[in-house]
């Protein structure tokens, strides 16, 4: 996988059909485990959800073979991995690499300057996006991390893997 | 030489914490209401939130500023009032007012607390200036976004109270306080409701077909960028119109740029300027930990006589593109 | 009705840089013909253009003044350069006739004398109208953005303590100022260096979307609506509020002929209905809207009579 952080973002990613639904299902036990913990232990952010709890987010990591399906109400979270010929009418739409919401969660990467360089795509309810990543954005340490922590020594084994083939395959576009 | 404090952003208790903890000398938040102009969604600090807030930087020697900065319209005044008594109770350091109701209030009712003068009461000359220090006991301007350096230095001669300028951010364009294109577009008023392009009316409207990107503010194309072009936030001044001369459309204001004085800052410390403000409450704590701590090394450089060695603050400014705006030459007028 | 019977109209200043002829010709019509109680003169925009019509300020006065016209002289709203400083701590120093101040500087150099406070002061609340009151002013106009629950309350405050109150009700909004120049951005010049190529444009330089929709107007330094405020239809209910002196901003049409569609009103003696279709035929192609007043977008016309306050 190469990543040029300057290049403009595939127009249609893949993701449907046989593979797309088995991936999805494969990985809906985890995002729901992780879902579940952040909740628990960040009820604050709920708050500046507001309005907004209620909204059906459809995070669409464009290297992924599916999307995410997020509705933040804290009586009846859903994050589930959804193919993309499956997927449900949402509030607002929040595309980008995979990577670049790690950064966002890790709180490595400014979300306006990744929309500003066009590394974040936006549709639907903007105000929506804006509660999200506000709620986000207020709690401390990084979620990723904490994410990973949940699975032991391998978990955090695959984040750093991660980390560590985002900044080398963005090291060639040398704007980082 | 001037103190050169730093006064930071925080639109989040995590953004204060981050904030704090990178350096800054101050911070400037608001509630979660109209009281003050960054009234954005998910956005602010209740008064339990700043409270704890409060707590947490004045441990660390981190003064707490709480900005009343817009303007209550007539029926709604006890709004502001009442986050006054309750930033007053909760112990902020100093109040950032634009109003000269909510300032007389403040005088009259918290003398104690230190009055600072919003950039939204647009005072820009030395009589403007006098005109709240003498009637309010203002101790601080936060001088609009307009003036040279020799301007500056100029006024700083001519008043009784402490000079705060912009050093980065978002450039607005407009007098601030002075300006309804928000409201005249959704309805929504900058002065009175404390938003500017609210995200409630904004949309992104990408075109399948050629990836260019509209960015529309209540049905209004603002904006609309070719597939590989920078964008930018629907903000009325930077948008990009046509004239009856200019059918290709061009910015009719400004371009999407952020102002970044980190070069002028030892012109700025030696004019007299007592702090520098940088702006951003609305942006992430990514935002809050780099540009603080940057400009944090930055002004200890200067202070200690070094070369202050700036790192690139471009990805970070909107458009990605940066100015020094008025605060260079007059020619930007 | 008897609150309705007080009400003045006045004549905002010109916001435009009209030539000297076009001025002189304008207000020696005002002087003849408008209906219209109050004028206020001045340039309260750009500073640059103030030598342009300066010399001709007395005879306009006196003009006006002999023709029945209450005159009063406006203040600059951005007051930032050493002549603007000077324009304002002068204007600030005359007796007679009234002024009207646009920026804090003009409210230090007054002291405590008296004035009118202007549409640039931010006059939006009780509180900050009765302070001013005790620095002197005599007279507030409130902020074109201001929604009707507002100015209900505003006015009402501002006539209990004996202040004059104005709204107003017709002509561009002003939506903002601002240290640049646009129109001289838009010749790809600087403002020291314009060549006052804003005469160009006595009504605004029209600006439009990439889709075509006309939106704001440029005026040097300042940023205006396309469309025209018109509050005809609502000028009893504003009355009946306490607002005791309704602005037209003069724009390039007809300007007797719009004094004369709200004198009407005033006089009763033709409905709201009538005076405003007459005032839709005169402005032409310009929108006509009131959304500020209705506490909705600026920009939108909302039809019919709202349920009282």
């Amino acid at each position: 996988m190469t990543i040029d952080p300057g290049a403009v973002l595939p127009p249609r990613p893949p993701g449907a059909g046989a593979f797309a639904r088995l991936a999805a299902t494969l990985v809906q036990p985890i995002l729901g485990r992780v879902v579940r913990r952040v909740a628990a232990r960040h009820a604050s952010l709920f708050a500046r959800l507001g309005p907004h709890q209620g909204t059906d987010f459809v995070i669409d990591p464009v290297e992924f073979p599916f999307a995410l399906h997020l509705r933040p109400d804290p009586k009846a979270l859903l994050f589930r991995a959804v193919p993309r010929d499956a997927l449900p009418v949402a509030g607002a739409t929040i595309r980008g690499r995979f990577l670049m919401f790690l950064e966002l969660l890790d709180y490595e990467e400014d979300g306006d300057a990744a929309f500003f360089s066009r590394d974040l795509e936006i549709t639907g309810d903007t105000e929506a996006v804006v509660r999200l990543r506000n709620a986000l954005d207020d709690v401390d340490g990084s979620i990723a991390e904490e994410a990973a922590a949940m699975f032991g020594p391998p978990g955090r084994a695959i984040l750093g893997h991660l980390r560590r083939k985002y900044s080398d395959d963005a090291m060639p576009g040398g704007e980082r | 030489m001037s103190l050169a404090e730093l006064i930071c952003p925080a639109g989040t208790p995590a953004a204060l914490r981050t904030a704090v903890d990178a350096g800054a000398d101050a911070v400037y938040c608001g509630f979660q209401d109209a009281t003050n102009a960054r009234n954005f969604p998910g956005l602010n600090f209740t008064p339990e939130e700043l409270e704890a807030a409060v707590a947490y930087a004045h441990a660390r020697g981190t003064k707490v500023l709480l900005a009343l900065n817009t303007y209550p319209p007539a029926g709604k005044v006890d709004l502001w009032r009442h986050a006054a008594d309750t930033g007053a109770r909760i112990g902020v350091d100093a109040f950032i007012v634009a109003d000269m109701g909510v300032a007389d209030y403040i005088a009259r009712t918290h003398p104690g607390v230190r009055l600072h003068l919003s950039v939204q009461a647009a005072a820009s000359s030395p009589e403007a200036i006098r005109y709240y220090v003498e009637n309010f006991g203002v101790k601080r301007v936060v001088l609009p976004r307009i003036l040279t350096i020799p301007e500056i230095r100029k006024i700083r001669q001519d008043i009784p109270c402490e000079i705060e300028t912009f050093i980065f951010g978002n450039h607005g364009l407009m007098v601030e306080g002075r300006c309804s294109l928000t409201n005249y577009l959704t309805g929504q008023s900058t002065n009175m409701d404390g938003v500017c392009s609210p995200a409630s009316d904004v949309e992104y409207i990408r075109d399948e077909a050629t990836g260019e990107m509209s960015s529309c503010l209540n049905g209004f194309t603002i904006d609309r960028f070719g597939p590989e072009e920078k964008a930018g936030y629907p903000t009325i001044c930077k948008g990009r119109y046509t004239a009856p001369h200019r059918p290709e459309g061009y910015y009719a204001f400004e371009e999407p740029v952020s102002l970044n004085l980190s070069r002028l800052l030892p012109e700025l410390i030696d004019a007299g300027v007592h702090a520098f403000k940088i702006e951003g409450r609305q942006r992430s704590k990514a935002y809050v930990r780099s540009v603080v701590s940057s400009f944090r090394r930055a002004v200890d450089d200067i202070r200690a006589g070094r070369t202050a060695n700036i790192e690139d603050l471009v990805a970070l400014t909107e458009g990605q593109k940066q100015t020094q705006g008025a605060f260079e030459t007059k020619k930007w007028r | 009705m008897a609150v309705t019977d007080m009400e003045k109209l006045t004549l905002g200043p010109i916001a435009y840089h009209w030539s000297r002829d076009e001025r002189r010709d304008f207000y020696a019509r005002v002087a003849d013909e408008a209906p219209v109680d109050e004028v206020y003169l001045g340039e309260v925009i750009c500073s640059k253009r103030a030598p342009f019509h300066e010399a001709d300020l007395p005879a306009t006065i006196d003009r006006l003044e002999r023709a029945g016209k209450t005159v009063i002289v406006s203040s600059l709203a951005e007051v930032m350069l050493a002549r603007e400083r000077k324009a304002t701590a002068d204007l600030a120093g005359m007796d007679s006739p009234e002024i009207e101040l646009n920026n804090a500087a003009g409210l230090f150099a007054r002291e405590k004398r008296p004035h009118r406070v202007g549409p640039f002061l931010n006059a939006y609340n009780e509180a900050t109208i009765a302070w001013m009151a005790g620095q002197g002013a005599t007279h507030v106009t409130l902020p074109v953005e201001l929604p009707r629950e507002a100015v209900n309350v505003a006015a009402k405050a501002a006539r209990n303590l004996g202040l004059g109150v104005e709204l107003q009700v017709f002509g561009r909004a002003p939506l903002a100022v601002s240290a640049r120049c646009y129109h001289a951005r838009a010749h790809g010049r600087t403002k020291d260096n314009c060549q006052f190529v804003c005469e160009n444009d006595p009504d605004g330089m029209p600006l439009s979307t990439r889709d075509g929709d006309p939106i704001l107007r440029v005026n040097g330094i300042q940023t205006q609506s396309e469309s025209y405020v018109d509050l005809l239809p609502e000028i009893e209910e504003i009355g009946a509020m306490g607002v005791s002196h309704l602005r037209l901003m003069p724009q390039a049409v007809d300007m007797v002929e719009v004094a004369w569609a709200f004198r009407d009103v005033l006089d009763g003696a033709c409905s709201a209905e009538e005076a405003d279709s007459r005032l839709r035929a005169m402005c032409g192609s310009a929108g006509l809207s009131n959304g500020f007043y209705f506490g909705t977008a600026g920009y939108r016309r909302i039809e019919g009579a709202a349920p009282a306050l």
